[in-house]
């Protein structure tokens, strides 16, 4: 064979095999110790001195396509079985996950973690008080004192005479605050806590139930600092959209009160079965905190004034989320309760 | 109720479209929740001139009706259809009840203009069978042709509903309150209705004496009328208690009622022939007894205030009359009572005899002591004018009311500051003009005196900034923000490892709960694995919900009853609560509960359920990340309703804080796991976190297994090597527990790796098994287990 048809004939053999063992054989041929090239090699010695130096030459480059394509050929074989393999190894990823567990907040601790990082960023630390109460701080120092109507309307769980008690709101822990502030020391503070009444259970009451308490005590505050307030509150829950309004009203431990309402969402204020077609949506009670109030818990209300409010946790859910039913918020069925393992962006 | 007809005998608000009244009161903080109205457009007074059958029917007659300024043509098929009826006539465009429009039409060929009403047609009538036999309402002769029928029937009033706030339901619940609330919105005045008398020559003195011997009664004022005729009451009480829903029963009964509804004061009329010459006010005795007005027997006790002729009761003071000097048709002389009783008394009165009246109510608000004065005056005024009564003068009292007028002493800028707005001092002068607070102005100071009929309003600041600010309009506030610097807030307290641990939780995968802290006394005594006695409601609503629970679990056991009945099959749960004991110790408790897959994928045979060690990892992540490492430990113990083998309590520092465990078959036969930890036990200051190297030498791991007896603990024999290993051990893994061939019955036997390293250099397979052979014989001397070879 001319030395030139050598790598022609070379290509052809390797462009026709498939498997690693023919490569081998390829080698063998062209390049083992009785390969055609060898062989070639051998017949330098015999040639003519200035033959030797070009054929050598020719000889060396030919061997060294040879090895390069012997092993480019290797690695495409290499290649071809490894794509074999891993195509072979492929899955469906349309099958299902393996589920990771995931851990809900209940219903009302969503909202009520809403508003917790909202009124904190606003300065409000979240505090908690006892829920078995003292009748002093419930309802006397509140001004509301024994035998007062306003105490009928909170039908109370006594536990011992009428000194102990489980809280019917979570405004005792105003008192607390401002007690533990002494008459000195501004209060920003908001008690979401869980509170009792004598009530029985169904779709609209509930013996016990969330309320989320709110508290600031400066030296310059007043009702309409108390608006803007809510105003960031409603419109932080409901939308950027959300218009509010002030009603009057009556609290034994505000002056002036205020009922809060909010624009209906579902109807945007044109009047539905949700908002009795007033177009309104009544959320929080609050007011100004009543100078007796302040004076009680050793605030000086020529110096110091406050406002307060209240929202009920499972009101503020039942209008956000639509849930027509108080009793959602205690039998945690999991089925519900797993809708709110989400974050909700703004 | 509130009858605008009636408010107007006091103010003048002819020229008020009600509707809008109504808002405008409302948005002033008197919440209308309704206003009735009876009037109806196109409604006129007619009179029948002819009347023919109409040719195409056996009961249509084609009448011919004088409206005044013309005469139409109307069919009607009433029965009682006549030639000079007055009757009422709705013309096209009335829009009767249910929305059914009068429009020109023909009836049967023949054209009618209108049509002629019945009243219940009108909605002011049930539509009985009766009413409809009776036809078209038959107007009296002194009818006026061309007028409005419910005019003239005074059936035309818009009555208020109202719905109000608690401090003012004394003084907006009678006509001359709210009369008063209507004049500071609209700025105008009230007149107050006539209360002379003729003058007499005879005195009450003369034939009747007083004597209040309760602390309950601050004012009690009587006088006396004789000649009574009683009879029918004149027509505009009559009209105005029915529209209120009170029925009229004779001219002296309704003017005490009337009069109630003019003032809000209540009072009491005795037959004085019946009742004698005296009144003695007492506290009840215990156990006395009285025939109320309702015929009924009736048991007092000593906290009852009751009115007596001196001797026995005759009357439940604010509350009910009794029967025996009830004012019956032949009453001649009357002794009205005027009185001011201590409300709570009342309250409680009326509510333990169940007798809530509209005078026991109003009492039971209280009463301003002003109108007390007034409206027996008034009484008398009504009985000379319509029961012919003479009203003999004087009048007998007893009067320990405090009358100090309540001052509120404030400026415009606190007014200003209390509210946020921008007031002058005119603007605040013209506002107590509208209130009617007579007020004095000097040198920037405001001296306002509330008037008596505002119970509600205390001479605060902040009483007068809300009478201000609710002329001025909420609606008018601008919101702003407090100006008083402000840190970042934060959580504080166990609120704080509550939020902490609740996050660590859920991220774990388990539910968060919210159950009820009352529970029933059978559940209260599950899972009681603390010495800790319940609280128990002294009146409970009901027995399920009448012990203060101690522990979570039952209610997370609740839980998973509630979810696993709907076919939730894996339940992860936990809730973190406040607990009490019976002193009322409080503490916070986070419980878990677990069962079922934690990790699944079926199809993929991956599974990871929920168990002992599953649950006991949980809680070890926990405390580690709490901060707690090497702090705790899970001690065997046996604990009620927990499976006696699967169980154990949790220590930190060597201290209970909790219990873990599988739910004992005998309460639960699925496999339940549970664990509760008292959160207040974890409020403990942790170390601060610091940074520790890796270590850098290649470390030497060696195997071994101990065969212990069945029943001996892992951690007895771990507690030992750790000790024998000393410092250059530095981990110690289970790696295998095995039982059966090989390992003799009752005996188990544990894997062991353990890995020895020397932060500053490698160590020596010869120094390595010197500490290892300490370890096989200290494990070997100090506990049951051998090396297993």
């Amino acid at each position: 064979m001319p030395l030139e048809n050598i790598l022609t004939e070379m290509k052809k053999a390797i462009s026709e095999i498939t498997d690693e063992q023919a490569l081998n054989e390829i080698k063998t041929k062209y390049l083992g110790k009785k390969g055609i090239i060898t062989e070639f090699s051998q017949k330098i010695k015999d040639l003519p001195l200035e033959e030797k130096k070009t054929f050598g030459a020719n000889l060396n480059k030919i061997k060294t396509v040879a090895t390069n394509l012997i092993d480019e050929k290797r690695l495409d074989l290499q290649q071809a079985i490894l794509n074999k393999k891993l195509e072979n190894e492929s899955i469906d990823i349309s099958l299902p996950a393996t589920k990771i567990p995931f851990g809900s907040p209940s219903i009302m601790e969503k909202i009520i973690e809403e508003i917790e990082e909202l009124l904190m960023s606003m300065g409000y630390d979240v505090v908690d008080g006892p829920e078995v109460e003292e009748d002093k701080y419930n309802f006397e120092l509140l001004n509301i004192p024994k035998g007062h109507p306003a105490r009928d309307a909170q039908d109370t769980f006594y536990l011992q005479d009428e000194e102990i008690l489980l809280r019917s709101q979570t405004s005792p822990v105003q008192i607390r605050s401002m007690l533990a502030g002494k008459g000195q020391k501004p209060i920003r503070m908001i008690c979401p806590g869980k509170t009792y009444r004598r009530d029985s259970d169904d779709a609209t009451h509930s013996h016990q139930f969330m309320q989320i308490e709110g508290l600031l005590v400066d030296h310059e505050v007043s009702l309409s600092d108390l608006k803007g307030t809510f105003d960031i509150i409603a419109k932080k829950l409901f939308g950027k959209d959300c218009q509010t309004r002030f009603r009057p009203s009556y609290y034994q431990f505000t002056e002036p009160s205020v009922e809060m309402d909010i624009s209906c969402h579902h109807c945007k204020g044109q009047g539905c079965h949700i908002c009795k077609n007033t177009g309104w949506i009544t959320v929080s009670g609050a007011g100004m905190v009543h100078p007796k109030v302040l004076e009680n818990c050793g605030y000086d209300p020529k110096k110091w004034q406050g406002f307060a409010f209240g929202f009920g946790a499972e009101r503020l859910a039942m209008v956000k989320y639509g849930i027509n039913d108080l009793r959602v918020f205690y039998t945690n069925d999991l089925r519900e309760s797993q809708i709110f393992d989400r974050k909700e962006m703004d | 109720m509130i009858d605008l007809q009636w408010v107007k005998d006091y103010i003048d608000i002819e020229d008020e479209d009600l509707e809008a009244l109504a808002v405008k009161i409302t948005e002033a903080g008197i919440n209308i929740e309704k206003v009735i109205t009876n009037h109806i457009d196109n409604l006129i007074i007619g009179e029948i001139i002819k009347c023919e059958m109409h040719p195409d029917s056996d009961h249509l007659h084609i009448c011919e009706v004088n409206i005044g300024k013309e005469t139409l043509q109307i069919v009607c098929g009433a029965p009682n259809v006549k030639v000079g009826l007055k009757v009422i006539v709705a013309l096209p465009g009335a829009v009767l009840p249910g929305n059914f429009v009068i429009k020109k039409s023909k009836i049967r060929g023949v054209e009618s203009n209108g049509m002629i009403c019945a009243l219940y047609e009108l909605g002011l009538e049930e539509k009985t069978d009766e009413a409809y036999n009776r036809g078209i309402e038959e107007l009296s002769a002194e009818a006026t042709v061309g007028e409005d029928p419910l005019k003239f029937l005074n059936l035309d009033d818009t009555l208020y509903e109202l719905d109000v706030h608690k401090h003012r339901n004394n003084d907006c619940y009678y006509h001359i309150g709210f009369a008063y609330e209507i004049a500071c919105i609209l700025n105008r005045k009230v007149n107050l209705p006539a209360q002379t008398t003729k003058p007499s020559a005879d005195n009450i003195k003369n034939h009747f004496q007083l004597k209040v011997d309760t602390e309950k009664c601050p004012l009690y004022l009587a006088k006396m009328v004789t000649n009574v005729q009683v009879g029918e009451s004149p027509e505009f009480i009559k009209r105005r208690l029915n529209a209120y829903g009170m029925r009229s029963i004779n001219n002296v009964v309704d003017i005490s009622n009337y009069v109630m509804l003019e003032y809000g004061q209540p009072l009491h009329f005795f037959d004085k022939d019946a009742l004698g010459d005296k009144i003695v006010v007492r506290d009840a005795k215990e156990g006395e007894y009285i025939k109320t007005l309702d015929g009924l027997d009736r048991t007092l006790k000593a906290s009852d205030i009751v009115i007596t002729d001196g001797e026995k009761p005759v009357c439940i003071a604010g509350v009910m009359g009794g029967e025996e000097t009830e004012v019956t048709a032949n009453t001649k002389t009357i002794l009205i009572e005027s009185a001011i009783f201590e409300a709570t008394s009342i309250r409680y009165t009326a509510s333990a005899l169940d007798l809530k009246s509209e005078a026991s109510i109003r009492y039971g608000k209280g009463l301003n002591y002003e109108y007390t004065e007034r409206a027996i005056e008034r009484a008398c005024h009504l009985l000379e004018k319509y029961a012919n009564a003479t009203v003999l003068s004087g009048t007998v009292s007893h009067d320990k009311v405090d009358k100090t007028p309540k001052v509120a002493t404030f400026t415009t800028k606190e007014i200003n500051a209390m509210l946020g707005i921008t007031l002058t001092d005119e603007d605040v002068k013209t506002e107590l003009n509208r209130l009617d607070f007579p007020f004095t102005y000097q040198k920037g100071k405001f001296k306002a005196t509330i008037p008596p009929r505002r119970l509600d309003v205390d001479p605060y600041v902040n009483d007068i900034a809300e009478e201000v600010g609710r002329l001025y309009g909420y609606h008018n506030l601008v919101s702003t923000l407090p100006k008083c610097p402000i840190k970042k807030g934060e959580y504080v307290g166990d609120v704080k490892y509550r939020k902490i641990i609740s996050k660590r939780l859920r991220a774990f995968g388990l539910n968060e709960c919210k159950t009820y802290t009352l529970t029933s006394p059978a559940m209260a005594q599950l899972f009681k694995y603390e010495a800790k006695e319940n609280a128990i409601l002294p009146n409970p609503m009901s027995v399920d919900k009448s012990v203060l629970r101690t522990t979570l679990i039952p209610s997370l056991l609740n839980v998973y009853d509630y979810n696993k009945a709907r076919k939730v099959n894996d339940i992860m749960l936990y809730e973190i609560s406040k607990t009490y004991d019976v002193n009322y110790e409080e503490e916070s408790k986070i419980a878990l509960l677990m069962h079922g897959n934690y990790i699944i994928n079926e199809w993929h045979n991956q599974k990871i359920g929920a168990d002992f060690y599953l649950l006991k990892g949980l809680i070890e992540n926990l405390l580690d990340y709490l901060g707690f490492k090497n702090r705790y430990t899970f001690e065997k113990q046996v604990i009620q309703d927990l499976h006696p083998g699967i169980c154990a309590s949790i220590m930190l520092d060597r201290k209970p804080i909790g219990i873990i465990g599988k739910i004992h078959p005998s309460i639960k036969k699925e496999d339940i796991y549970v664990a509760e930890l008292s959160l207040n036990a974890l409020m403990d200051k942790t170390k601060p976190l610091k940074f520790k190297e890796a270590l850098k030498y290649p470390g030497i791991t060696k195997d071994l297994a101990f065969v212990l007896p069945q029943d001996a603990s892992s951690k007895d024999i771990e507690e030992v090597i750790k000790k024998a290993g000393g410092r250059l051990l530095t981990t110690l893994k289970v790696f295998d527990v095995y039982t059966g061939e090989n390992i003799q019955e009752n005996q188990k036997s544990i894997a062991y790796s353990l890995t020895f390293a020397d932060p500053n250099r490698t160590l020596t397979e010869d120094e390595v098994n010197q500490v290892f052979t300490k370890v096989i014989d200290e494990v070997e001397a100090k506990t049951a287990a051998v090396l297993r070879h």
